[in-house]
């Protein structure tokens, strides 16, 4: 599937009552193509990344999936969604949140095969196999029969990583997956997910991690109260940024570099 | 005011009061099954926010939050087959009361523990591809019912002790006979101790498992 669309988006907005928090946002995703998201907080980049996988309702604008339009038109531009068809969607995009939400009644193996017991209804012993590979992918094979509790915050994070790839998503979203990390434990995070990126994944990262969206991301986007600002290039967007705030949000973030 | 406590009137019906202890095991036994059982869909539709599952869910809650017990089994005992074409009986008139009472009271259990859930919780299960259901039944249930749990065991500890009003419409459990045995035997002191007595020793185990409970939670926390 190597540079076909896998995800258009067109018009997509999101409001809360009165808050527009997405305003008309287009984004084409192609397969292998690594995105990385940036803006200052509020500026929609959760929202966004939430919408794609249907966590959140678009209030507007519609969403391709491999050509096909999710949901169907009610009046113009308001869509309705089955809930059967976005348990679906949420199949085929995995995502990966900022607090890691793993199960925390179950081992680490229990939160990786839940959904292919759950969801795909596989049976045990081949759940158990599957989920086996991918903790040893993350390298946690020494851990899966201990708690969350048991596991430290970047253990668990990529546990969690490990249980969204054992659906096979297509599209892998993370939601600022190292933002609720001590410094120490962001570094084998990244590298699990940097490790994804060399296999052709698909993926969009939200972050505030400037160095390594810069390595990670093949294209970067610049979101600002709810519209796309500015995209294209890491080396365009980070290094030679055209818009005043995005040069401001980069100095922000890079103050104490040295 | 010197009363000389006698013990053995009551100790030679003891035969009745065992006949009272079944009674009221088996009217404690129907009610939990019932009160807590219907308790979790009520309090699953109280979450709802279809309102075709919240408004009937919180009408029930509300009227039987509202009406005591008591009047609850005279009307279902004395009332309803007025309206319908059959008796009930004092097991099921008393069944009826407690255990709708009790589920009203449990909905709120069931649906305040759902609530304390983190939204996260949810978020990992839709992540995966999990209906609400699902999700409910594999995520947010198991996780709650722990926390409910010290809540679940004081209700079952209430509906042990409302299973006294049972005696209301002559239904045979320990009050019941207690009151039999007092009337015959001119023996009140002593037949309302002992049934007093029969209630602690069944109860103070109950309580104390809530206590450890409580406590286990405060720990894994």
């Amino acid at each position: 599937m190597n540079g076909a669309l896998l995800l258009r988006v067109r018009g997509l907005s999101k409001r809360f009552g009165a808050n527009e928090v997405l305003r008309e946002i287009d984004l084409d995703v192609r397969g292998a193509e690594r995105i990385a998201i940036l803006g200052a907080s509020g500026s929609g980049k959760s929202t966004l990344l939430r919408c794609l996988n249907f966590m959140e309702l678009p209030t507007g604008g519609v969403i391709e999936l491999d050509g096909k339009a999710l949901g169907r038109e009610r009046r113009p531009s308001e869509r309705v969604y089955r809930e059967s068809e976005l348990t679906q969607v949420r199949q085929r995009v995995g995502m990966v949140f900022q607090q890691f939400n793993l199960f925390p009644h179950m081992t680490a193996i229990g939160n990786v095969m839940e959904g292919l017991r759950t969801v795909r209804r596989m049976p045990a012993a081949e759940a158990r196999r599957r989920a086996d590979k991918e903790l040893a992918r993350v390298g946690l094979a020494d851990k899966a029969s201990q708690y969350p509790a048991h596991l430290s915050g970047g253990q668990r994070q990529r546990v969690a990583i490990a249980r969204a790839l054992a659906m096979d998503p297509e599209l892998l979203l993370f939601d600022e997956p190292t933002s609720a990390l001590d410094p120490e434990l962001v570094g084998e995070v990244l590298t699990v997910i940097r490790a994804l990126a060399e296999e052709g994944r698909t993926m969009l990262l939200v972050t505030h991690e400037l160095g390594f969206a810069y390595h990670f991301a093949t294209r970067v986007i610049f979101l600002a109260e709810g519209r796309i600002l500015e995209a294209g290039t890491p080396d365009a967007i980070l290094k030679h940024p055209s818009e005043e705030r995005t040069r401001a949000f980069i100095a922000s973030h890079r103050q104490f570099t040295f | 005011m010197g009363h000389h406590w006698d013990f053995a009137s009551v100790l030679a019906n003891s035969d009745a009061l065992l006949v009272g202890a079944a009674g009221t095991l088996r009217i404690f036994a129907i009610c939990l099954v019932l009160g807590l059982g219907l308790g979790l869909p009520v309090g699953l539709a109280r979450y709802a926010r279809a309102k075709w599952a919240y408004l009937p869910a919180t009408a029930f809650v509300e009227f039987f939050r509202n009406t005591p017990v008591l009047v609850q089994i005279l009307w279902f005992y004395f009332a309803l087959p007025i309206l319908l074409p059959f008796e009930t009986s004092p097991l099921a008139a008393a069944s009826l009361g407690i255990s709708l009472n009790s589920a009203a009271f449990s909905a709120e259990i069931y649906r305040g523990g759902i609530q304390s859930i983190e939204p996260g919780q949810w978020d990992g299960a839709r992540a995966l591809g999990m209906s609400f259901s699902q999700a409910m039944r594999r995520i947010i249930l198991p996780q709650a019912i722990k926390r409910m749990l010290p809540a679940l065991t004081n209700r079952a500890i209430e509906i042990f002790k409302m299973s006294t009003l049972a005696s209301t419409v002559a239904y045979v459990e320990l009050l019941q006979q207690g009151k039999l045995i007092a009337s015959l035997n001119f023996n009140p002191i002593e037949a309302y101790t002992t049934v007093a007595a029969i209630f602690f020793a069944f109860l103070w185990p109950l309580v104390q498992a809530t206590y450890l409970l409580e406590r286990r939670m405060r720990r894994d926390e």
